[in-house]
């Protein structure tokens, strides 16, 4: 099992997931700092992201879009603020109008990926921090395959909360 | 939750509220933001009115509260926003399950090359 745990704190908005990975620090690294790597895991198989530009520096910026089943697309943007490799990545990430302007009002989140050595293995955990519910939910519309099936979930696991209460 | 008081007959409008596509559309949009009345109508094929009746069935069913706000209705899902909190983080997770899934396949291919 490579996730390890995944931890949400629902007052602060927080995400945590611990993975671990049958390969050195060095190599789980490249996943995030060769951007035609992270493009094959970032987005969903049925919205493969796009990174067209990737300033692998400390302030460096990302520009990357998702492309759904129809054609449509999906921007965002990182901003890189820390990096210590191989260990340590640190970024916002944000959306982006179809100008690639980034949409400011929808705030944006942070991201903690530390690598810890386990010999030949690697521990990698993420944390991700969120401004508001209405960004994690962007976040997960834009991460998940489509939309809708999201808004079925919810109404799914709704009516599932309220048959156990009946 | 209000559920533990809930009547029979409240329990079948929540359920008969439901049952409608659109309706459940509109659930899970204002669960996440709020919508104006008019701006819900744009998101669908059928007419304002249309619209409002699904509205005051969902409103009935205590599944959304409508608020006067100037000369709009604001329409808001009434369900817990911790509880809101709890269904995005569970989807977001499972959002990185499948990528951690993706990184152990392009892991698993380096070593089928060694």
């Amino acid at each position: 099992m490579a996730v390890i745990s995944a931890e949400k704190d629902t007052q602060e908005l927080n995400f945590r997931l611990v993975a671990e990975f049958d390969a050195d620090v060095k190599r789980v690294w490249r996943i995030w700092e060769d951007p035609r790597q992270l493009e094959r895991w970032w987005g969903p198989p049925t919205w493969p992201a796009t990174f067209d530009s990737y300033d692998f520096a400390v302030g460096g910026r990302a520009a990357y879009y998702m492309t759904g089943p129809d054609g449509e697309k999906a921007h965002g943007w990182w901003v890189i603020t820390g990096i210590d490799a191989p260990t340590r990545l640190t970024f916002d990430d944000g959306f982006a109008d179809e100008n690639r302007e980034p949409m400011d009002e929808l705030g944006h989140t942070h991201a903690v990926v530390t690598l810890e050595d386990l010999g030949n293995r690697t521990r990698m955990t993420l944390v991700t921090g969120f401004e508001s519910l209405e960004q994690l939910n962007q976040m997960v519309e834009m991460g998940m395959e489509e939309g809708l099936k999201l808004a079925l979930g919810q109404v799914d696991s709704l009516l599932a909360e309220e048959d156990a209460a009946v | 939750m209000v559920v533990d008081q809930m009547q029979d007959d409240a329990v079948d409008r929540l359920f008969q509220a439901l049952a409608d596509a659109t309706r459940r559309d509109i659930v899970a949009r204002v669960l996440v933001a709020e919508y104006s009345v008019s701006g819900l109508a744009e998101q669908y094929a059928m007419s304002f009115a249309a619209v409002q009746k699904h509205v005051a069935v969902l409103e009935r069913a205590s599944l959304v509260t409508k608020e006067k706000r100037g000369r709009e209705q604001i329409v808001r899902g009434e369900v817990d926003g911790v509880q809101r909190a709890r269904r995005l983080l569970d989807d977001y997770e499972r959002i990185w399950r499948q990528r951690v899934d993706r990184i152990e396949d392009i892991l698993a291919e380096d070593e089928d090359h060694t």
